[in-house]
């Protein structure tokens, strides 16, 4: 099967009075329908690899293809869903899903259909009316994962989308972002630093090491679906996770040390 | 606001009986920093420094303790009102200044607006202007007035130059400054989404900084109506400067201050309407 997206050679510099080497030759495929959660210590350039993908940065050498064709800049067909504060304050919850459908040219009865059936997916019924600033932290992520989605982009990019909410509407969050992946055969990449969120929604984790970023570890995680938060206390997710946990630790020393030493 | 489908049932809250503890006595809370006040309280206050204005001046003015060529007594002012009202065609001259700062104001915002956008966006188009633009903010456009009346004379035109210069310059730079700090996050999932360069600014960039340009055309506006005066004064056939000018030749004091008082009307009725219609269009971007 051909891979859906291509990551080759990847690396990324950072010019300035000493450059910096951020990514360093990174290699890895994206199959069709795969949940790849990318974990990483802090700094160690996960996002930059992401931004990378998404075309809102620019690689130094290496090349990104989807299928065939050589991704250049950002464009529609990969959709990207930040930290926060990328919704638009001005549009209602609607208008914002549709803003991607607008820019297609899409009529408005249709836009109004498809950000309904998102806004259903995500369960903000009754909220379409509703601004941004109404909205809680985890609301504001439901309807970022909806305005990426209704645009039906080829691959779903997510930048710690969760990193900012609190641990009970992280865990809904998850759930819920599982639980779309499952009824909609998306392909996802999924940046974190937080062990268990790599492990629970991936079906493969790549652990990247400090600073120069590269990857260390291409982990498949068979477990079975749909998950919910119990497979988090089964024994195979506590193994993975303590292995996992150890990998990142001595990654994190690295980069302490890296910064003492600075 | 909560998360949807969570239902909490209020009733499964205990109800937990009044216990006879000593309430420790409330601190002073109007002292204490940043800490709201209640609405009585605070319009009572603003009321009150006026009336204390007004007291100090009345004390000083009925009892002669101050010349009344120097300040004249209120009673003084509204006499002055009436005639200049009624007999001195002041309305016309309230008329003429306030036609002068719109169409003024109006041509610099016309053009003002799109350039700023081009500076706050483009930084090919900052380059070029920004310099240009900085240095000429800092010449006192009241210099230019001499230069003015020079060139276009002492008619409508040169009064309308006046205050398109005066708020030309700043207009540009600090829509500039607006357009510029609109957060790179919203750009970025705009072009995630399929926007355009060009699409970006009319989806993205311009609603984005709309409430602060709003805020920015409220606060030139008022330098604005300082300006006006300015030109008024040195040279006018109308308008409320050109009326303080001629009172001050015929030594009418009480007509000085009441021109003055006009002006602060009016500048302060334009921005209170301005501020309402900002809160209105832009509702979004001013809390819950």
């Amino acid at each position: 099967m051909k891979p859906k997206v291509t990551i080759q050679n990847i690396q990324k510099v950072y010019k300035g009075k000493t450059d910096v080497l951020a990514v360093d030759t990174i290699n890895f495929n994206i199959m069709e329908n795969e949940f790849i959660t990318i974990l990483g210590p802090s700094g160690c350039g996960k996002s930059t690899l992401l931004r990378m993908v998404g075309g809102l940065e620019e690689q130094t050498s290496g090349h990104i293809y989807l299928g065939d064709q050589e991704l250049v800049g950002p464009s529609s067909n990969r959709g990207m869903v930040f930290q926060a504060y990328s919704l638009f304050p001005w549009l209602t919850i609607e208008k914002n899903i549709q803003f991607g459908l607008k820019n297609k040219g899409m009529k408005e009865a249709e836009r109004k259909e498809i950000s309904d059936s998102y806004i259903e997916l995500v369960g903000l019924k009754g909220f379409e009316k509703h601004y941004p600033n109404q909205l809680s932290g985890g609301m504001k992520q439901r309807v970022a994962i909806a305005r990426a989605l209704a645009n039906d982009p080829e691959i779903l990019l997510l930048d710690e989308p969760f990193g900012a909410l609190d641990s009970q509407t992280r865990l809904i969050m998850q759930e819920l972002l599982l639980n779309i992946w499952e009824k909609k055969k998306k392909t996802i990449l999924f940046i974190t630093h937080d062990v268990e969120e790599a492990i629970f929604l991936g079906s493969r984790v790549l652990v990247m090491t400090s600073r120069p970023g590269k990857i260390k570890e291409d982990i498949s995680i068979e477990l079975s679906h749909p998950r919910t938060y119990h497979v988090k206390s089964d024994p195979a997710f506590i193994k993975i996770k303590d292995h996992l946990t150890e990998l990142i630790r001595e990654e994190s020393l690295k980069a302490i040390e890296l910064e003492v030493q600075k | 606001m909560q998360e949807p489908k969570t239902a909490v049932n209020d009733t499964s809250i205990p109800m937990y009986k009044e216990q006879n503890k000593k309430e420790t006595k409330r601190r002073i809370s109007w002292l204490q920093p940043q800490k709201a006040i209640s609405k009585k309280l605070y319009l009572s206050l603003s009321v009150s420094s006026f009336i204390l204005i007004l007291l100090v001046w009345s004390g000083l003015t009925y009892t002669q303790i101050v010349d009344p060529l120097f300040l004249p007594t209120p009673t003084d002012i509204i006499h002055s009102a009436v005639t200049l009202f009624t007999e001195l065609g002041f309305a016309t001259d309230i008329l003429a200044t306030i036609s002068r700062v719109f169409v003024g104001f109006l041509l610099a915002l016309i053009i003002g607006l799109p350039l700023g956008i081009l500076i706050g966006t483009f930084k090919v188009v900052e380059a070029f202007f920004e310099p240009v633009i900085s240095f000429v903010r800092y010449m006192p456009v009241s210099a230019f007035i001499p230069l003015f009346i020079l060139w276009i004379g002492v008619e409508e035109p040169e009064k309308i130059a006046v205050i398109f210069v005066g708020s030309f310059f700043s207009l540009v730079l600090m829509i500039a400054v607006e357009v510029g700090n609109v957060r790179k996050e919203l750009l970025e999932a705009a072009y995630t989404l399929g926007s355009t360069n060009f699409g970006i600014i009319k989806s993205v960039i311009l609603p984005a900084a709309m409430p602060g340009i709003m805020e920015i055309t409220r606060l030139v506006l008022g330098w604005a109506w300082t300006y006006i005066i300015v030109a008024e004064l040195i040279a006018a056939p109308s308008g409320i400067g050109h009326v303080i000018i001629e009172s001050q030749r015929m030594i009418r004091t009480s007509n000085i201050i009441f021109g003055i008082i006009v002006i602060g009307i009016l500048g302060l009725i334009c921005d209170v309407v301005l501020k309402i219609v900002t809160r209105k269009l832009f509702s979004w971007n001013y809390g819950r």
